[in-house]
């Protein structure tokens, strides 16, 4: 079954010398029909890095890239799988939310109860230098 | 229409007192009017849950053999205040290892402190105790090296000279540059404000002539049971106020006091904040005796009502010492997520936490309707305005 559904998903691509030297996003663009954002990105000096990535599509297109990004030898993994936060630990203070460029940390009202959408994160850092109590922690 | 403490208190011991939350009466009052209120409600519990500088506790740690007078002290590396007997100490909230690098790498981390070991005691973790003295005839031990925890010492006991401040700057940071401050991380340009009240839950906002409060006065503190215990450091009720009585500006204060071998660590949380230090979040409720109708249209006090003064935190605003009021803009404003002010818009964000305010509020409001918390009747209410001298300002010039 075909699925059309247009999607946004943040993954992370980490990558391995010998694909440095590959137009990965053009590639992305132009087979896989994916609107790429480019987030972050890192190279070291032994070529090896990463990309944080924003992609937008259909859900099978989105899927294929993932399938091609795999087959050279990268590894993908969905940004929301890697940062947590911690219920336990937060104390809804809520000194994270105007900080996140993304909407990723807010308050639901009027409760004034804190929601972490992980899908929206975009590894920004800024919530990690903003709690009080290290309640959003990156497996990054 | 008036009913004194003793008369609540019997209602309370016969668990008949009917408690509501300072938010719930804003409701009650709405539809049965004040004066029906005043006579149907006993007791209006309110809650805060936010950093509160300044904060600490006295902890002894009974007597070693040989004796020693602890001189220099410290709790997993925090230093504690000696200065007072042989095994007597303060640990203040905001204290800090002498090997943490601080600000050296600015914005520093201050990943542990003072808050941090009050806390630690409270939830029961075993704390490093280090202790050196120069030794006495009386007093020979000379050092001190032992694992504790708070059910090994004699007392332990928070007092804090100056928490839950009546109302609070809100600030923004009118600067092109990033500051860390104790009001968080306030990006250039005004691009944010933080304010740090509980608003309409907040306790001295609900007494603002503080007419029921004052040396006495039983309190929830950290999860547990505390008490006022002297007005707090910086109590300025002289401070501007609007036709409510509400200040305009911080106000007053109160020194707390309260036992932590009986407190919760969800109430008392040690706080790390980028580029500034550390600090200690701590819950407080206090109970509002509706005396009579007057108490009871002061607890009918909402959000839209109280104005929070915005201050810049950019390097020529606070910093400076000189006024750093840009204007007002009211808690349902600063709740909403979004401020309109000074032709902005900018997003707010709270450093209080106002789901922890409605719980504490809630659990005052159990406590005393099942019969277990009696109020306390002050034996002097916390200094207003016309009973009170401002100081002078140190001033360099």
């Amino acid at each position: 079954m075909i699925n059309n559904q247009q999607v946004t998903k943040n993954v992370i691509l980490r990558f391995s010398p010998d694909v440095v030297d590959r137009p990965i996003v053009y590639e992305l663009v132009t087979e896989y029909h994916l609107i790429p954002n480019i987030i972050k990105a890192s190279v070291n000096p032994e070529r090896e890095g990463y990309i944080v990535l924003g992609l937008t599509g259909t859900e099978d297109n989105f899927e294929r890239g993932v399938f091609y990004m795999q087959g050279l030898g990268m590894e993908v993994q969905l940004l929301a799988d890697r940062v947590s936060w911690d219920d336990n630990i937060c104390t809804q203070c809520g000194a994270c939310t105007a900080v996140c460029p993304a909407g990723a940390l807010s308050l639901r009202r009027p409760e004034m109860e804190l929601h972490f959408d992980s899908e929206k994160c975009i590894v920004c850092h800024m919530c990690i230098e903003a709690c009080p109590v290290s309640a959003v922690h990156l497996d990054f | 229409m008036t009913k004194s403490f003793e008369e609540i208190n019997e209602k309370i011991r016969a668990g008949k007192a009917v408690v509501v939350t300072a938010e719930e009466v804003i409701g009650i009052a709405k539809d049965i009017g004040i004066k029906e209120a005043a006579r149907k409600v006993d007791v209006v519990t309110t809650g805060t849950f936010g950093i509160m500088c300044s904060s600490g506790a006295f902890l002894n740690f009974w007597h070693t053999k040989p004796k020693m007078k602890m001189q220099h002290i410290y709790l997993d590396g925090v230093p504690a205040g000696g200065g007072m007997a042989a095994v007597d100490c303060y640990i203040g909230a905001t204290a800090i290892p002498e090997n943490d690098p601080a600000n050296s790498h600015h914005p520093g981390h201050f990943r542990h402190g003072g808050g941090h070991v009050i806390e630690d005691l409270i939830a029961g973790r075993a704390v490093e105790l280090r202790a050196t003295a120069y030794g006495t005839d009386c007093y020979p031990r000379r050092s001190l090296e032992q694992t504790i925890t708070l059910a090994d010492l004699r007392q332990a006991y928070i007092f804090s000279p100056r928490n839950s401040y009546q109302n609070y700057n809100a600030g923004v940071n009118c600067s092109d540059k990033t500051v860390y401050t104790y009001m968080g991380i306030l990006k250039p340009h005004m691009a944010n404000v933080h304010y740090s009240s509980a608003g309409q839950l907040s306790p001295l906002l609900n007494d603002p002539y503080y007419r029921t409060l004052g040396i006495g006065s039983r309190i929830f503190l950290g999860g547990g049971e505390g008490f006022i215990a002297w007005e707090g450091t910086q109590h300025a009720p002289d401070d501007p106020r609007d036709q409510r009585g509400l200040p305009l500006g911080g106000a007053g204060t109160i020194a707390v006091i309260g036992d932590m071998k009986q407190m919760d660590a969800r109430f008392v949380r040690g706080v790390s904040i980028t580029g500034y230090g550390v600090s200690m979040m701590t819950g407080i409720g206090v109970p509002i005796p509706i005396l009579d109708e007057e108490m009871l249209y002061y607890t009918t006090v909402t959000d839209a009502d109280i104005m929070a003064p915005i201050c810049d935190y950019g390097p020529d605003g606070y910093p400076t010492g000189e006024p750093c009021v840009l204007g007002h803009v009211s808690y349902a404003e600063l709740k909403s997520g979004e401020i309109d002010f000074m032709g902005k818009k900018i997003r707010t964000a709270p450093l209080s936490s106002y789901a922890k305010a409605r719980e504490i509020a809630a659990m005052l409001k159990s406590w005393i309707s099942d019969g277990k918390f009696l109020l306390g009747q002050p034996s002097r209410t916390l200094r207003s305005a016309a009973d009170y001298q401002p100081g002078g300002v140190f001033d360099d010039k």
